[in-house]
């Protein structure tokens, strides 16, 4: 068996009380696949998480981690690790001692598990802070300790509760990189769970985008940003415009969605019936100033709001019945040529640059 | 520039006259702290010293008289009947401890990881805390009618034919005062502990398991090590308050045993003020010794 193991979630559901927290998912993790699960808070994702590791029960479905069905085994055999949120280090042990926790649980002598613990501490290299007390530690330290934790065990698979979520955003920045690296050099496979879009770009193979205990979209982090596959999915993302309008022609592959009395875009691939509801995401930093002449590519609008961001400036645009339309303009494109809130200004974009969203399932 | 200079000056001006209307500010902390000083130098420092004083004193059957002798010391430390009593007293000391130690952490630990939900736990942690509305007397005496001689225990053990006659070492003996002792003393112990047991992170429990660790194994090598500041709180408690506990002693044992309290009782009567003093003093040094023993083993500053 290759150490990198494969998950594989089927139908899994899991409910507490009244309130589904995951509504009978699906998801097929590779081994040694980066994923991470994204998505806002109570959307399942920390319960799916825990469901792999073995803390929470299934009420139904499966999982298994490569060969075997893992479903009823107790956390420690199903051959997982888990990084909790908090790292929920052993504030009484030093490091050595948590780093050889599960070792000591195993009976592994003394001498022995201490060695192995200062190995692994040497990797994240706290070696000499192996006699301290967690609370002695910073918080990337601790982070790294509870790595080593998890680690020692020789997992086929890491699961990481929010890892960066405790720590200041420019150390975020750098273990975030560290996460990458050795995930890189161990090989095996990282479930990593997250609120922020930005970290899953940054560090995922997988992105399994969830939403109300269901995945919206399960992919890679590129086809996640560029196809959307909902419009839950787009908005998460961020960086698109999304307008929700109705279907009113349909040909050569094209559909028309009219978003307000006089304004209709234009987008390929529509493979919705007429008068259905359908969204669409328009990717925000391909919107251009001024007019073309292709019908149901761009509208007018007032400008609202102005943002200057240093490499970009952001617009707020209103109207043609949509409330907030972002453009986000290069400086030097918008300097040449400066705009001042409240006026009218033209948008427009391109064919390709419009993306046709799918409803969700709800 | 010249507007932020002025404006600068003028603030430090206003303050220094702002400072000049005050205080110094060392009189008003030291005005903070009298009260606390008032009552903890007239209810604890000075009967200490006064007792401290008198444990010097001669005495007859009819007066004490300030003096300089240190017989009260001798004679008490010189008696057999002394070290028997304090021997006493530390055995039912150690006794309580000990069961009390037991129950207090598995009621403790009933109560923060098996009662989920945190108004079930309240409900029970008071329900634990009803038998002290009332006091302390009435729940000692409350026991005679259930260990005597004709109690509930005795005529229950008789009527179901256990026994032929009725079982005598349940009440007035050691048995019925440490059990009276547990009785009340038992709560001193669940709640520290259970306070303690409150603040260990769930997730502590989770990671153990994640590594592999069995039911026993995290009791053992994660909860009881973090127990261990509430269980050396309750220790105190309970060693302190055995220690200085006659009443439980004479109505439970019937005057059929002693501790150090119940002699220092008895010599008040007999008016040999100088001589309890000296007891009490002595008391004082070992007790002290033994809260001074356990800070040493364990850190309590984190709970407090």
């Amino acid at each position: 068996m290759s150490k990198a193991s494969e998950i594989d979630i089927v139908s899994v559901s899991k409910v507490y009380g009244t309130t589904i927290a995951v509504e009978a998912i699906s998801l097929k993790i590779p081994g040694g696949t980066y994923c991470c699960l994204l998505g806002p808070s109570g959307c399942g994702k920390t319960s799916t998480l825990r469901m792999i590791a073995g803390h929470e029960t299934i009420n139904s479905g499966d999982i298994r981690l490569g060969n075997t069905v893992v479903t009823d085994l107790p956390p420690a055999r199903r051959g997982t690790a888990m990084m909790f949120q908090s790292y929920a280090l052993f504030p009484h042990l030093d490091l050595a001692d948590n780093v050889a926790f599960s070792l000591k649980m195993k009976g592994m002598a003394k001498e022995e598990r201490r060695a192995k613990a200062m190995t692994m501490l040497e990797l994240m290299e706290l070696q000499s802070y192996a006699t301290r007390r967690p609370a002695q530690l910073s918080g990337g330290q601790q982070q790294r300790v509870a790595l080593a934790r998890a680690l020692i065990t020789n997992p086929q698979a890491l699961l990481l509760d929010e890892p960066l979520s405790a720590l200041d955003p420019f150390l975020k920045v750098r273990m975030r990189a560290e996460l990458k690296k050795l995930q890189t050099s161990l090989g095996i496979t990282f479930v990593h769970v997250t609120h922020s879009q930005e970290e899953a770009m940054a560090l995922a193979d997988l992105i399994v985008v969830m939403n109300d205990g269901r995945i919206e979209q399960a992919a890679a982090p590129r086809v996640v940003f560029e196809k959307p596959a909902t419009a839950f999915v787009a908005r998460f993302m961020g960086d698109h415009n999304v307008v929700s309008g109705r279907v009113t022609a349909h040909h050569d592959g094209i559909a028309t969605v009219s978003v307000s009395q006089d304004t209709s875009f234009i987008a390929v691939d529509g493979v919705n019936s007429l008068d259905e509801v359908a969204d669409l995401a328009i990717r925000t930093d391909r919107v251009r100033v001024g007019h073309r002449d292709g019908r149901g590519l761009g509208f007018t609008g007032e400008v609202t709001n102005i943002e200057y961001r240093g490499a970009s400036v952001k617009l707020s645009v209103a109207g043609a019945g949509i409330d907030d339309f972002t453009a986000i303009l290069r400086d030097s494109e918008f300097f040449a040529n400066p705009i001042r809130v409240g006026e009218q200004l033209p948008l427009c974009w391109d064919k390709e640059d419009v993306i046709f969203l799918g409803r969700t399932r709800h | 520039m010249a507007t932020l200079a002025s404006s600068h000056t003028d603030t430090a001006d206003s303050a220094q006259a702002r400072a000049g209307r005050r205080f110094p500010a060392a009189l008003i902390a030291y005005l903070q702290a009298a009260p606390l000083a008032l009552i903890l130098c007239s209810f604890l420092l000075l009967p200490i010293l006064m007792i401290g004083t008198v444990s010097f004193w001669d005495y007859d059957f009819a007066a004490m008289y300030p003096d300089f002798v240190t017989f009260n010391y001798t004679e008490t430390l010189g008696s057999w009947v002394t070290w028997k009593t304090y021997l006493n007293t530390l055995k039912f000391a150690f006794l309580v401890w000990g069961i009390t130690l037991f129950i207090g952490f598995w009621v403790a630990y009933f109560l923060a990881f098996h009662v989920r939900s945190s108004a079930m736990q309240m409900v029970l942690f008071l329900v634990c805390t009803v038998p002290f509305l009332t006091s302390n007397i009435i729940r000692m005496i409350s026991w005679i009618p259930v260990l005597g001689r004709n109690g509930l225990i005795n005529s229950a053990l008789l009527n179901a034919g256990v026994v032929s006659e009725p079982v005598e070492w349940l009440l007035y003996s050691d048995f019925a005062v440490v059990l009276a002792m547990v009785h009340l003393y038992t709560l001193f112990m669940v709640t520290p502990i259970f306070n303690t047991l409150m603040r260990i992170d769930k997730t502590l429990i989770e990671a153990a398991r994640d590594a592999g660790a069995s039911s026993w194994q995290t009791l053992l090598n994660v909860v009881l090590p973090l127990a261990k500041p509430g269980m050396a709180i309750g220790t105190i408690f309970v060693v302190t308050l055995v220690m200085a506990d006659f009443s439980t002693v004479q109505v439970m044992s019937g005057g059929q045993s002693a501790s150090v309290a119940l002699m220092m009782k008895n010599q008040m009567s007999l008016l040999q003020y100088p001589a309890a003093a000296a007891n009490a003093v002595i008391l004082l040094a070992l007790v002290l010794l033994m809260v001074a023993g356990i800070l040493r083993i364990v850190d309590i500053r984190k709970e407090l």
